[in-house]
């Protein structure tokens, strides 16, 4: 259990200063190469959960595809002069960015705080083979299949999406 | 001693052993590259530093080593010191997950020959094979394209960041067909354990490259693609980019791209091993012979790149898209379809059944994929792409 936590603590650090990391780094692709520590840090997270294939997807779809793709689009871009431009051209967001950070903080910290109070249920034995993927493929093809379906759904109008607005002839 | 001592020692003792075998296999395979090639060219080859130039690596590395290690004035300082070992690391780490031996019993304790494999202790002390094993070698295969996109962008040179983009877009193209077509015979296998896919091929007594045939040449060709390998070796292309994303680096550095491109394609090669050709398993079940079984098949398959380098001449970047996309990916699913109804509903004929089709699937992606790709490179050639696409060329310009 000593282990359990000290494992958790140290994942927790690294993951919430990463993410901090990834909103002060000045170099865009330094932000994302911070966001994808942070997907490791959590996936970590998940396998201390003994949710193993949550993990493994964890690592598969975002770190190893998708980060790949902002990185690819960072580079692509180069951002580094860009971005003071960039303050400039929305002023409007100067003053809603910090009102809206505000709401999510209230948020945030009125879950923490109920979560704090409210009674914790008692830890119970994990069934077995829990968090494999199996027990995983079961539950989404049976009791979330309307979820798991529309998300391809939405998927997929997103890829077609994106073929008729690079198709469109200028 | 604790049993979990005696089980984290003996995980220890298999991992370096495991770790070092794979290691040996990088200078052999420098070597047995250099050698065939040359018997392809019609040369010798190196033959000069040890018996049939076997020491040649060694030589080859120690030179590389002696060198000086140059970073160029603009380079990132933090990233392009690390980017090569962003592509050895998971090279390295994706040995975990395969059975290079099935189970050995020392005791009253027996185990797989695998680093993340099963554990029976006394007691009642079990720990199992590690559950979805090949989710985590796709994972991890996934993750070394960080290496050539960070190598290409922090050396602050426009030929590596153009071969780092070209890589990036390549894996993560050929990643796709590479995940899909391994489904097939995950599903005759029915798990995602490693060493459960080598079982169900003895147990239908038949090696998944028959009834998988589809799948074994998709494969094939992505697991090339994604080591960067010829004929897909474009972000390294000579010719076009110097050298891609390791223009700039020397020494060690240098030396650890290469050492990351033969790990990648001894894992790879043992994933086709594990998956298509029945794993450690042939004839008999000694256990002690069973690791020489893979090595055998092991090597059938590096000998095989090797071949396909030495033959083949490189696809051009139109062609590696529209194999990638147009062919690989929906042959992959198509494959993948067909397994699924077949398993669902003849189960007790699968193979034969899955057999005929894949001869038939394989017939008509022949003759579809050379139209199709004829077809869609001669469009980009002659239609509207080279003028929508590309920058003007000077006589238009003019």
């Amino acid at each position: 259990m000593i282990a359990e936590l000290v494992i958790f603590i140290i994942l927790g650090i690294v993951a919430v200063s990463s993410a901090f990391a990834v909103i002060l780094s000045k170099n865009p692709v330094y932000a994302v190469l911070f966001l994808v520590i942070n997907f490791f840090a959590l996936a970590m997270l998940y396998l201390v959960l003994s949710a193993q294939f949550v993990a493994f997807i964890q690592i598969l779809v975002y770190a190893g595809a998708i980060m790949v793709l902002f990185l690819f689009v960072v580079m692509l871009l180069n951002l580094t002069g860009a971005i003071e431009s960039l303050q400039d051209k929305l002023p409007a967001q100067r003053w809603l960015a910090p009102a809206l950070g505000m709401v999510l903080l209230v948020e945030i910290a009125v879950v923490f705080l109920s979560g704090f109070f409210a009674q914790v249920p008692e830890a119970s034995e994990l069934p077995e083979g829990f968090g494999t993927s199996a027990p995983v493929g079961m539950l989404l093809f049976s009791r979330y299949v309307l979820p798991f379906e529309v998300t391809s759904a939405v998927l997929l109008i997103a890829m077609v999406g994106s073929i008729v607005l690079a198709k469109r002839r200028p | 001693m604790p049993e979990i001592v005696i089980f984290l020692l003996i995980k220890l003792v298999m991992t370096i052993v495991i770790f070092a075998l794979w290691m040996t296999m990088v200078p052999f395979m420098i070597w047995l590259e250099r050698k065939v090639i040359a018997d392809i060219q019609i040369r010798i080859g190196p033959n000069r530093v040890g018996p049939f130039g076997l020491l040649q690596p060694i030589a080859d590395a120690l030179k590389l080593i002696m060198k000086e290690d140059i970073t160029p004035a603009k380079a990132d300082k933090l990233i392009y010191p690390i980017a090569p070992a962003l592509l050895m690391v998971p090279a390295l780490l994706a040995i975990a997950v395969i059975p290079i031996g099935g189970m050995v019993t020392i005791g009253e304790r027996s185990f797989t020959l695998q680093i993340m494999g099963e554990y029976r202790g006394p007691n009642g002390f079990f720990v199992p094979e590690l559950d979805a094993g090949i989710l985590l070698s796709l994972a991890l295969s996934s993750l070394g394209v960080y290496g050539v996109v960070l190598a290409g962008w922090s050396s602050a040179n426009k030929y590596s960041l153009l071969g780092g983009m070209r890589s990036s877009a390549q894996m993560l193209s050929y990643e796709l067909p590479l995940g899909v077509a391994l489904v097939g015979p995950l599903l005759l296998a029915s798990s995602l354990r490693l060493n459960e896919v080598v079982n169900a091929q003895s147990n239908f007594g038949i090696w998944f490259i028959i009834p998988q045939f589809v799948g074994f040449i998709i494969f094939l060709m992505s697991g090339t693609a994604e080591v960067n390998r010829a004929p897909f070796d474009l972000p390294e292309a000579e010719q076009e980019l110097i050298g891609g994303y390791h223009t700039e680096y020397s020494s060690f550095r240098f030396a650890m791209f290469f050492m990351a491109e033969y790990l990648n394609m001894v894992t790879i090669s043992a994933l086709a091993v594990t998956f298509f050709l029945g794993g450690y398993r042939l004839f008999t079940d000694i256990v002690w012979l069973q690791p020489i079984w893979f090595a055998l098949k092991l090597m059938l398959f590096l000998y095989l790149f090797v071949w396909i380098r030495g033959t083949w001449p490189r696809v051009r970047y139109d062609q590696l898209m529209a194999l990638g996309w147009k062919v690989s990916l929906p042959l992959a699913l198509v494959n993948l379809a067909i397994t699924a109804i077949v398993l669902a509903y003849v189960p007790k004929r699968a193979v034969l059944v899955l057999t005929i089709t894949s001869i038939v699937l394989i017939t008509i992606a022949y003759y579809g994929s050379s139209y199709n790709i004829r077809r869609s490179t001669d469009m980009t050639a002659r239609s509207g792409y080279a003028r929508r696409h590309l920058p003007e060329s000077e006589e238009t310009r003019i």
